[in-house]
């Protein structure tokens, strides 16, 4: 397979993957108001925790990435309570100056520990090779595997927010802080709660990434400015806004890298800068 | 209100050109550390065009290094083409990159708070973007170098020590100072202050809002071209990192940590920073990062407004028990 299919293919793929690692960031900043632009470390942990446990203790790979994905949401529920939490009234400048010096911290603290390059990335055997949808259209099995895994997710988060009781408050703490305290919803536990899902949401999106774009301990930095695209296009708070955001920017992002090889990221920016320019609340805009 | 106490009293002025001269007389003393000094003139006039921008007219940035490095690349084109002479390069590099400003600005203005940060961010990676794939005229990752200004004022040969770029990055950075002072206390300092306040009140009193926040990008990015061109012009070399999100997010950072809204706060933030850093990579050449990360912590939580807030706040109660001594 070759040409628009596979552009659309791996562009909703890596679409799947930055909706995963940024999904946690659109939350916090709907609900907490929190510019956290060390969301992107969350899914740098859960990559070095699935290269631990699935390439150093050899655990299975279908185990070591949930797993990770736990530990990740384990640790940003922590950080939550003993950090992020003194944010939350603090103006924006004071967020991304505390959240940067967070990402210096967690580089250096991850580079002391594993070293500056690349991670390795294993495999199973089942899901290394091509697999054939039909005669003739061959993909990734690995790439087939992380667009119906981001598929079952996705769908997770929206019935979680809209169809549980959880999602029904986050959604009143969302509109109303204080209203949502005053009808006895106990919002700090909630903050921590949701700050440890969309935690460890990147921390899966993190691990599952490592086979496509790698993991070394600068990723936080490298991929920030994708996912404050994606978050700012799709609009903070809306989940739906945020996945046809990320799916937009991996697909633009892929038919540039396989059509105009020679413009590089400028597409995307180009495209970022006219989209906000046309909607500045972002696609979906929160009610 | 403390905007309606700022007003300049003579023993300030005073006081700082004896810092300023006290500075200029260094190299007599000392030429140890005269790169690091020029270093610290050049991030902080970079910072306080970022202040003009951020803490007098609430414009978010996170793309200031886009007219950093279109003033530094202006300035190593003008040189390489054979305009040596560096006060006039220095100036035309600062046109540039105010127009550059003023082209922009319509596009940063439409947008507020989140969606203006990512507008400037995705202004300035395309530009980055553009210098990088432009390999023809910037050098692409090389970046420009080999390239010779003439004497200052046709007297003072730029040296090996660095002793003239050191007073002529002082000379330019006191004089956009004393600039920055002026303007803030000028009426159109005034309305951009009451501008990041209160936009719509502003406009009711008859202040054409878009049009004084445009100025305000335009100047802003014509000081941040004036930084940049001082850089070229005294290390004589510009790399692509001038231009890079790093720069950008750097000088927000050297803001805050100085303190957003302070006269000094991008004086001493960049002081502090710049100084940081160099001790910090002598200390722990590979985890130098990561201290400089726990200090930006620190200050948040210690010092909510910056480095300048604190000194503020430690010298406050004195100047408050001075007054009731008076009343």
């Amino acid at each position: 397979m070759s040409g628009l299919p596979i552009v659309l293919f791996d562009g909703t793929v890596y679409g799947m993957l930055l909706f995963l690692m940024s999904v946690g960031l659109s939350v916090t900043l709907g609900l907490m108001g929190v510019v956290n632009l060390a969301h992107g470390s969350f899914a740098a942990i859960g990559g070095f925790a699935s290269v631990v446990l699935v390439h150093r203790l050899g655990m299975p790979f279908l185990l070591g990435v949930p797993l990770a994905a736990l530990i990740t949401a384990a640790i940003g529920g922590v950080l939550e309570a003993v950090l992020f939490r003194r944010l939350y009234r603090r103006g924006p400048l004071d967020q991304v100056l505390f959240t940067i010096g967070m990402v210096y911290v967690w580089i250096a603290v991850s580079t002391r520990i594993w070293g500056a390059g690349q991670q390795p990335a294993d495999l199973p055997a089942f899901l290394q090779g091509q697999i054939a949808l039909w005669p003739g259209a061959e993909v990734g099995a690995y790439r087939l595997f992380l667009l119906i895994l981001g598929g079952v997710l996705a769908a997770g988060i929206f019935f979680g927010l809209e169809r549980t009781r959880f999602g029904a408050r986050v959604r009143a703490a969302q509109s109303d802080r204080d209203m949502a305290g005053g009808v006895g919803i106990n919002v700090d536990r909630l903050f921590l709660l949701s700050f440890a899902i969309g935690a460890g949401l990147a921390g899966a999106g993190g691990a599952l990434a490592i086979p496509v774009i790698g993991l070394d301990p600068s990723f936080p930095l490298k991929y920030l400015a994708f996912f404050l695209i994606v978050v700012s296009l799709g609009g903070p708070g809306t989940v739906t806004g945020s996945l046809v955001a990320a799916l937009i920017v991996g697909i633009v992002d892929v038919a540039g890298k396989y059509y105009l090889p020679g413009a590089g990221g400028f597409l995307i920016y180009a495209l970022v800068v006219a989209m906000l320019i046309w909607r500045p609340q972002g696609l979906v805009a929160r009610t | 209100m403390s905007d309606l106490h700022s007003s300049i009293s003579w023993r300030r002025p005073v006081a700082e050109a004896a810092v300023l001269a006290a500075l200029a007389a260094l190299p007599l003393v000392s030429q140890d550390y005269l790169l690091l000094l020029t270093q610290v003139a050049v991030l902080a006039l970079f910072t306080l065009s970022l202040e003009l921008l951020v803490g007098q007219a609430g414009i978010l940035s996170l793309g200031h290094a886009a007219f950093f490095g279109i003033g530094a690349y202006a300035a190593a084109f003008l040189a390489l083409a054979g305009w040596e002479e560096p006060i006039s390069g220095l100036l035309i590099a600062g046109g540039i990159a105010g127009l550059a400003g003023l082209a922009m600005a319509p596009l940063v203005l439409r947008a507020s708070g989140l969606t203006q940060l990512m507008v400037t961010l995705c202004l300035g990676l395309m530009l980055h973007e553009a210098a990088s794939r432009g390999r023809d005229w910037t050098g692409g990752d090389d970046g420009l170098s080999g390239f010779l200004n003439s004497p200052v004022l046709g007297l003072f040969e730029f040296d090996l020590f660095g002793v003239t770029g050191y007073l002529y990055a002082l000379a330019v950075l006191g004089i956009c100072f004393a600039a920055f002072t002026l303007m803030r206390a000028a009426p159109f300092g005034t309305a951009l202050r009451g501008i990041r306040q209160n936009p719509v009140r502003m406009a009711a009193l008859g202040t054409p809002v878009g049009a004084r926040l445009a100025q305000a990008y335009a100047l802003s990015a014509a000081m941040a071209g004036l930084a940049g061109a001082l850089m070229a012009e005294t290390t004589q070399s510009v790399a692509l990192e001038a231009l890079s999100f790093q720069r950008s997010a750097e000088v927000l950072i050297v803001l805050i940590l100085g303190g957003v809204g302070s006269r000094y706060g991008a004086l001493i933030g960049a002081a502090v920073y710049v100084l940081a850093r160099d001790w910090l990579s002598a200390l722990s050449p590979e985890y130098w990062l990561g201290w400089l990360g726990l200090l930006m912590m620190a200050v948040v939580l210690v010092a909510p407004r910056g480095i300048a807030g604190l000194l503020a706040r430690v010298r406050l109660p004195r100047a408050r028990a001075k007054t009731e001594d008076r009343a």
